[in-house]
């Protein structure tokens, strides 16, 4: 099979409380912040490489994993970082975050898509910087392709995939024929989330994303990546969506610490009037 | 014309609370817009439904009702969205999964640029919306470039709408062929978790365990939510170790929640947690370890080893309540 993984570089997450808003509401400065890749991505690569390879052999690839990203020159690191867990090639689409919205992006990923011909695109749910949802939704409808969005199973069949789907009071499994896109969400990293026709039934994956070993990580500078302009997929780069200022959030007046469970219910009673 | 568009989400023959809360973006669209606003409801079954939608104030409800709309899916439910929103200014959904999933796909369809997530509308100079980001570390102020603007609105942000009295004309639309990709698609199954609390994103408490809970999540969480009514909601890492199923978790996965009441138990307030609900209006935490960060937008906040705790809360709430 083979799968394309677009992939997004965050402001680190651990870290989102650290954003800072000028007064002028211009911007979001993520300044000191480290770049990590946005971990729902990190996410779908893992699926995408447990997808085509046996597990017990994860040296092995059954297939090919192509991953993609948007960004300058530095977002090469997050894609090497990912030939180095696996990966077998890498698209770095040249362009800057504020030149782009999910709309463009979607189109761009057509285009894409469109040249590499994959079985499958696997990405994240969404990036936890702009938390928007929408490229996987948008590029399954301008495909016309079947998708499978906040996947939390993922079981490869014969031509098919069946996802199940982490949705409002329970789960939904869909069968969907190939070529589809599937988008995770952080379940789909458990240790019986993902197996490829290969994969034994009773295998069982380590907990989360797999990491690269040194000797991967200096092999992966050999693996090949592309550059391509974002004019060359999109010919209409116009913006459906502009942000026009930013504002932090309310501050939350600070609490108090109660000094046991009766003066909690006394406070929560009279104080707040919350029971 | 700048009509707004409702679509509605709607479950065994009922309209969801969801749809409420769009429908109060809606008024203040529409007016804002010098318009009115009409309710899509849309899948199969729907009478009951239909006469839910008729009370909430809009200009027609609209219904898209076929057997080939049981069983949710975008490919089936986009087309028939897309073609109505045609006629519309502005189309609203509420970011459920269900909205998230469907409005996205109907933006794609109509080449139109889609704010999810919204929490409010800011109406002086032309439509824009405000929206949370990292996290709810920051919110933007987005404008939509686009003839017809597709938004999904954050439940917890808009109040349910009340019914306005009246009930509003009702129109049949055309339910639109699917295209190719639908027929690759074959809705499995939907394994429902049943509960008899309250919905988490509806309840007026909300009772939320962390990993600290352990085995005992639900001997220990179980009688304090009977006592207040309330919800159960659960952190990640309570999901994940398989301590509470995932439908519960609160948090940027999972549900957002911004109940009067919110008791965070043995969870110590990582960043994604806090996402889903430092809006409620009162937190109350109770953890052990008194520097976890879950203290930081807790009201009040109880150190102390909540196994005692909570039993002990359990029994003064029930004294309490009924003097």
């Amino acid at each position: 099979m083979k799968i394309l993984v677009p992939l997004k570089r965050v402001a680190d997450p651990d870290n989102a409380n650290k954003v800072k808003i000028p007064a002028s509401g211009a911007t979001i400065e993520t300044t000191g912040l480290e770049w990590k890749p946005n971990p729902f991505d990190e996410y779908a690569l893992e699926a995408a490489l447990r997808l085509t390879e046996d597990g017990k052999t994860p040296k092995v690839r059954a297939g090919e994993v192509v991953v993609v990203t948007f960004g300058p020159k530095e977002t090469e690191t997050t894609l090497r970082a990912a030939l180095a867990t696996g990966a077998d090639r890498a698209i770095r689409v040249d362009t800057t975050d504020d030149k782009l919205d999910g709309s463009l992006v979607a189109r761009a990923l057509k285009t894409l898509v469109e040249r590499e011909k994959p079985d499958l695109v696997v990405m994240g749910k969404q990036a936890v910087d702009g938390d928007s949802n929408q490229v996987g939704q948008i590029l399954a409808e301008l495909l016309d392709w079947p998708m499978a969005t906040f996947a939390a199973t993922l079981k490869e069949e014969a031509g098919a995939v069946l996802v199940g789907r982490e949705v409002d009071g329970g789960v939904i499994t869909l069968r969907a024929k190939l070529p589809a896109i599937v988008t995770v969400d952080l379940r789909i990293v458990a240790p019986t989330s993902v197996y490829s026709m290969k994969t034994a039934p009773a295998f069982k994956y380590n907990d989360g994303v797999r990491f690269a070993a040194l000797p991967a990580i200096m092999a992966a500078k050999k693996k090949p990546l592309a550059e391509v302009k974002l004019a060359d997929l999109a010919a209409d780069q116009g913006l459906k969506v502009t942000y026009h200022a930013f504002q932090a959030p309310p501050a939350r007046k600070a609490g108090i610490k109660v000094k046991d469970v009766t003066d909690l219910v006394n406070r929560l009673k009279n104080e707040a009037k919350a029971l | 014309m700048a009509n707004v568009l409702v679509v509605a989400e709607a479950a065994e023959g009922k309209l969801k609370k969801t749809t409420h809360s769009a429908v109060t973006f809606a008024r203040t669209a529409a007016q804002a817009l010098g318009g009115t606003y009409s309710i899509l409801v849309i899948g199969s079954d729907l009478a009951g439904a239909v006469d839910e939608a008729k009370a909430l104030g809009a200009d027609k409800v609209l219904v898209a009702d076929d057997a080939s709309l049981k069983n949710y899916v975008a490919e089936r439910y986009a087309p028939t969205v897309a073609a109505v929103a045609k006629g519309y200014a502005v189309v609203v959904g509420t970011a459920s999964a269900y909205g998230k999933d469907l409005l996205a796909r109907v933006a794609g369809k109509l080449d139109a640029g889609y704010a999810s997530d919204v929490t409010d509308v800011l109406t002086d100079g032309g439509l824009k919306y405000k929206r949370p980001m990292f996290a709810g570390n920051a919110f933007g102020v987005v404008a939509i470039n686009t003839p017809i603007q597709i938004v999904s609105v954050r439940q917890s942000a808009f109040a349910a709408a009340e019914p306005s009295g009246g009930a509003s004309a009702v129109e049949s639309v055309a339910v639109v062929a699917p295209g190719a990709g639908a027929s690759r698609l074959e809705f499995v199954s939907f394994d429902q978790v049943k509960s008899e609390r309250p919905e988490l994103t509806e309840a007026k408490v909300v009772v939320a365990g962390g990993r600290a809970l352990k085995e005992r999540f639900n001997d220990i969480l179980d009688p304090l939510a009977d006592t207040l009514g309330a919800a159960l909601g659960a952190s990640r890492a309570a999901c994940d170790a398989g301590y509470a199923p995932s439908d519960l978790q609160v948090g940027q996965t999972g549900k957002v929640v911004a109940p009067p009441l919110y008791f965070a138990i043995g969870i110590s307030g990582a960043i994604q947690h806090l996402a889903g609900m430092k809006n409620s209006k009162v937190i109350v935490a109770i953890n052990k370890d008194a520097d976890a960060p879950i203290f930081q937008v807790a009201d009040y906040g109880l150190v102390a080893d909540l196994f005692q705790a909570v039993p002990e809360l359990v029994k003064q709430v029930k004294a309490a309540k009924a003097s």
